[in-house]
């Protein structure tokens, strides 16, 4: 690890503006962040601790929703009553990541900034665009099992890792931040980015804006909803490939569908022009493979992770068969 | 009444000091100016180092040297001065050794620095420039250059038996197939560590995380010229190792190298990602070709291994022995070749050979019970082996069939349908597997000391080593019993090179060796006893001989009038208040070499596979073990269940990545480098069979240490082929392999 200064901040603005200094960056549960700094893959001069800020609290919104704190804990906030009753999706998919010691420490808004899991991301002897741009891809080539399949692009096939971000692209959160500039509110469907020829950017967050909050909307569509996760071990394994989904159902018509992937892009994947297949149609098993193969239209596999694509596709059906028999989860 | 500490289940001796945190491990040891070392290692897997500049770390204060090919000391360079009890044939790796990289993360540099996070820093900043040319590291790729080996690590495979190509011809159903085993890394709890101290005069005191000292000790003496007087080493606890401490790392040389060169004391602990740089289990192909009449009698077996070693040495292990140990057929041949690539060598790992040989052989066999349309079982029943064939001797005792038919009772097999796919819940599948192994008994010689107190109490020593398996308490239980004394009055000493010679932790062997070195030893202290008690005035035991008296409760007595008797301590009085001692050396007893003795085993499972998502879950495993007498039955137990643990992690998750571009293991952490979590634990069971051996060594105990992992994973997989009706012959068994 190389040497850096730190500093705590007690309110938004002062963070904003120590986060400005040359080569800073945010800390709060720190899971992330100092795993990479320790074996130099992230080497900030100046770190800024704001888990003192006061943003930690969970509420209900005027517009009838809720906002999550960006200093929540994953933990606190899969098993805070609202969520739990109001919006049980994302509760699942929190209980669904890391293990629970982790999720004791991860924060609301570092999960949404968590980086990529991809093997040569973590190993700074290997050529690696999104550590180092202009160096190029190991993945591409190499052994890219648990990459991407839909977005890619040449420069990079890393996946945004989170479990929790794919119930909130699926329930349409936003993201309140706030920089130099003032406030902001971004949807949660451009808040990540696809890799493009810019890998090393995550996120469209400015380097000098905070997370303050994560705002949902009054439909938390808790009736009908699954979050299922397929991965390699039954615990403390990241995502090959998960669907969080949301039905609003009237007998069996399905008068709203959600459906978000994770595991298979840059970001929280979602279809809206498929999911809409399903509008006014019958919950059937036919009527979701439709809606799955559209889902995974244009998707490409790089070898190690085709099996992605078809995975994919058949967890999409079991997820919306669970989520019409009130299944919450595998 | 005499104790029977010995085959009672006992809590561990040890067990406060772990969880408590008095339990030292190598890395925690402190010393004076203790300095810190932290590695450098290549990022290329093959060339050279044109240019390694050390200036910016060296600028850095506190950094007191950076030791590289350049500058470092000298040291021996003949290979048998590197060579380690457990090396195999060849050309040991020497860190620092030269300019030539010979595989990837080797190490190049060792940075030492006042504390650990100032060297982390300055080894960032070792600028090295490389001269790379063209690796191989693709066994698959290159199993055109396999070679048999001058020299076997084990004895070589055995030479054929009857016709194997010609029986196989002229069987009425064949089966052809190949498996592969993938490379695994032990990843213990403990990272490797060791701290070398110098001291005025130039002897050394060393902690170090290792299976044996006197291994460390011997190969420091040697490696570095110094006379083993001068070496101490010790190593009183061990994180965990499976065979991963059997040969000294490199951070033990390097914190030595230092040690000496700077007059200090300096601690090296390798990195998690560091612990991917040395041995591993290695990744082998093997190719089985069996015969069987259609009433389902084997009439031919071919095995034949190919895989992976480092270019340096020839490392092998028992991947063929099993056909000859496990089934009852007399047309056998088999082969262990290897193939050279640009790794490190490849070390012993929890029953090297074992686990990747019966998982190939035990899934083959229950592919040909499946061509026979014959329960896999009753299959192996019927080729049930009363005799090891490899060395055509009789067993000191099998209990294996005593193993399947209590497993077999216990999981409810005779409930089973033959056909896969035919038993279901919901999208679940559901498949039961059986399979069986075995571990070879060994005795190896080994010795103790004990040290009996006035105020009787009993101190045992020897210098094996407790790598997580029990071995504290089992002596500790053996002592007692031997000399009748209670459990709390007597203590078990390890881990010090000082202490009588002893084999490493390996092989399963320990219980054994040492544990009848600690039986001799008390034997030695009780006819000392009876001297001294011979000698005492108006003595009962005046006429007595050594085999007519016993020992319990701290007392002597006659065996045939137990009234007659006297207290330890009475009798050693007779000493002046100073306390008696003994030194004893078991070997193993010749009529041994008649017999062939094996811990058995028989593992029956059930998994559940989804049938649309490939997702498998082990829902049952009951293993039964034969493994003469047990000792402890609770740490044997433990050692059963975390064999059944890792079997589910060979069949369904472990497997050290290699990119073949980079040659370079990928998948160097913990969250990359799956083993299975507790999630992935469901109902595992334990039977302990009984088993009588009274030739096996003296305690009739013959070792659990890896029988205990060895039919797990076979078991496995045949079940995931009972589920799904797909034969999945590459490990790890993921669920992309079963869409
Ligand atoms: C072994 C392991 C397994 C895991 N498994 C899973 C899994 O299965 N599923 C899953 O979803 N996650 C998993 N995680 C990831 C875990 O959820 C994240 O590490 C965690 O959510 C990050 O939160 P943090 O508060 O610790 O972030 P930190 O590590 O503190 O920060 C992460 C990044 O976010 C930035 N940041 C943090 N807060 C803010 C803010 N308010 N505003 C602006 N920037 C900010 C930091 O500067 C940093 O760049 C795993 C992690 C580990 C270590
Ligand atoms: S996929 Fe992205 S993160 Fe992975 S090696 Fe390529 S550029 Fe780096």
């Amino acid at each position: 690890m190389r040497p850096f200064t730190f500093t705590q901040s007690q309110d938004v603005d002062t963070a904003v503006q120590e986060v400005s200094k040359e080569g800073a960056k945010f800390i709060a549960g720190g899971t992330n962040l100092l795993d990479l700094m320790k074996i130099d893959v992230m080497s900030p001069s100046h770190l800024v601790d704001i888990t003192q800020i006061a943003l930690d609290t969970i509420e209900e919104t005027e517009a009838g929703g809720i906002r999550l704190g960006a200093l929540a804990k994953n933990a606190d906030t899969a098993y805070h009553e609202l969520v739990e009753t109001r919006y049980p999706l994302l509760s699942h998919a929190i209980l669904a990541g890391a293990t629970a010691q982790l999720r004791n420490m991860a924060t609301d808004g570092g999960n949404l900034l968590q980086r990529t899991r991809c093997y040569y991301f973590y190993d700074t002897h290997t050529p690696c665009n999104k550590r180092e741009p202009g160096s190029g891809c190991s993945a591409i080539q190499g052994y890219n099992r648990d990459l991407a399949i839909l977005g890619t692009s040449e420069h990079c096939i890393a996946t945004h890792p989170s479990d929790m971000c794919v119930a909130l692209a699926a329930l349409e959160a936003t993201v309140q931040v706030t920089g130099k500039n003032g406030a902001r509110s971004i949807p949660f469907a451009n808040f990540h980015r696809l890799p493009g020829d810019t890998p090393h950017l995550d996120s469209n967050l400015q380097p000098d804006e905070i997370i303050t909050a994560i705002e949902l909307p009054a439909n938390g569509f808790a009736t009908h909803y699954t979050y299922l996760k397929l991965r390699d071990r039954a615990s403390y394994a990241f995502a090959l490939v998960s669907v969080a989904a949301a039905l609003e159902l009237e007998g069996n018509t399905v008068k709203e569908a959600r459906i978000a992937l994770g595991g298979v892009a840059h970001k929280p994947w979602r279809v809206p022009q498929a999911e809409a297949l399903l509008h006014g149609q019958q919950a059937t098993r036919e009527n979701f493979q439709k809606v799955a193969e559209a889902y995974l239209e244009g998707a490409k596999g790089f070898g190690h992770n085709d099996f992605k694509i078809e995975l994919a596709k058949r967890a999409i059906v079991r997820a919306l068969e669970q989520a019409t028999k009130k299944e919450a989860t595998a | 009444m005499k104790e029977n500490y010995t085959g009672t289940p006992t809590n561990r001796v040890d067990g406060k000091a772990k969880v408590t945190g008095e339990a030292k491990y190598a890395a925690e040891f402190e010393a004076p100016g203790l300095l810190h070392g932290v590695v450098v290692n290549s990022a290329i897997a093959k060339g050279k180092i044109k240019r390694i500049d050390t200036s910016a770390a060296l600028q850095l204060d506190g950094v007191h040297q950076v030791f590289t090919h350049e500058n470092r000391p000298g040291y021996s360079w003949f290979d048998k001065h590197h060579q380690d009890e457990d090396a195999p044939p060849g050309s040991p790796f020497r860190p620092l050794g030269s300019d030539e990289i010979k595989f990837s993360m080797q190490p190049i540099a060792l940075v030492v620095a006042d504390t650990f996070e100032l060297a982390r820093y300055a080894a960032l900043l070792v600028q090295v420039e490389y001269e790379t040319e063209p690796h191989e590291t693709n066994l698959e790729a290159n199993l055109d250059q396999a070679y048999k080996p001058k020299k076997y690590k084990s004895p070589p495979p055995s030479s054929p038996r009857g016709d194997a190509a010609q029986a196989f011809e002229r069987s009425a159903v064949k089966l052809e197939e190949a498996y592969a085993h993938p490379a695994h890394h032990h990843n213990p709890m403990e990272m490797h560590a060791s701290i070398a101290i110098w001291h005025e005069g130039g002897k050394l005191t060393v902690y170090d995380k290792i299976q044996g000292v006197q291994n460390s000790q011997k190969y420091i003496s040697t490696a570095f010229g110094i006379p083993q007087e001068d070496v101490q080493v010790i190593s009183p606890y061990v994180g965990g190792a499976f065979g991963s401490g059997l040969r000294p790392q490199y951070q033990l040389f390097l914190s030595v190298l230092a040690a000496r060169e700077l007059k200090r004391a300096v601690k090296v602990v390798l990195t998690r990602q560091q612990m991917f740089s040395f041995g591993h289990r290695p990744h082998t192909i093997q190719k089985l070709a069996i015969g069987a009449s259609e009433e389902g009698k084997l009439q031919a077996i071919t095995h034949h291994a190919f895989a992976e070693t480092s270019r340096f040495e020839d490392y092998n292990e028992d991947v063929v022995i099993w056909p000859g140990v496990l089934y009852d057929c007399h047309n056998v041949e088999v082969s262990h070749q290897l193939v050279g690539l640009d790794v490190y060598t490849p070390l012993d790992m929890r029953a090297p050979g074992g686990t990747t040989g019966t998982f190939a052989l035990e899934c083959a066999i229950d592919e040909m019970a499946y061509k026979l349309n014959m329960d896999p079982l009753e299959f192996r029943l019927k080729n049930y082996s009363e005799k090891d064939l490899n060395e055509d001797k009789p067993h000191s005792s099998k209990e294996l069939k005593e193993c399947y038919r209590q497993g077999a009772e216990k999981f409810g097999w005779a409930n089973r349908m033959m056909e896969p796919r035919s038993m279901k819940e919901g999208h679940q599948l559901i498949g039961w597997g059986v399979a069986h192994g075995a571990w070879e008994a060994q005795q190896q010689e080994a010795s103790a000391k004990a040290v009996l107190s006035p105020e009787g109490k009993l101190k045992v020593s020897s210098a094996t080593a407790d790598i997580g398996t029990g071995t504290y308490t089992v002596m500790t239980q053996i002592a007692a019993e031997t000399m009748g004394l209670p459990l709390e009055d007597v203590t078990f000493e390890l881990g010090d090179s000082t202490m009588p010679k002893s084999p490493l932790e390996g092989g399963s062997w320990t219980v054994s060796s040492v544990g009848s070195a600690v039986k001799l030893v008390c034997e030695k202290l009780q006819e000392e006893l009876l001297k001294m008690a011979q000698n005492m005035k108006n003595s009962p035991f005046s006429e007595a001989k050594p085999e007519e008296v016993s020992f319990a409760n701290g007392q002597m007595f006659l065996t045939h009038a137990p009234a007659t008797s006297l207290p330890l301590t009475a009798i050693l009085e007779q000493h002046e208040g100073e306390p008696i001692e003994a030194e004893a050396s078991q070997k193993p007893d010749k009529e041994q070499k008649n017999y062939s003795s094996y811990s058995h085993s028989a593992t029956f499972v059930e998994v559940q596979v989804d049938e649309e998502l490939g997702t498998v879950k082990v829902t049952r495993i009951v293993t039964a073990v034969a493994a003469g007498r047990i000792i402890n039955p609770k740490t044997g137990r433990s050692q059963i269940l975390g064999g059944s643990v890792w079997g589910i992690g060979v069949a369904l998750e472990e497997h050290t990545v290699l990119d073949h571009q980079l040659g370079r293991f990928m998948t160097h952490d913990l969250d990359k480098y799956h083993l299975p979590v507790n999630a992935d634990v469901h109902e595992t069971d334990v039977i302990f069979v009984e088993e009588k051996d009274d030739i096996v060594n003296p305690l009739g105990a013959k070792g659990l240490g890896e029988v205990g992992i060895v039919s797990v994973a076979p078991a496995i997989c045949n079940a995931v082929f009972h589920a799904t009706g797909k034969r999945i012959r590459e490990l790890p068994i993921t669920l992309d392999k079963l869409l």
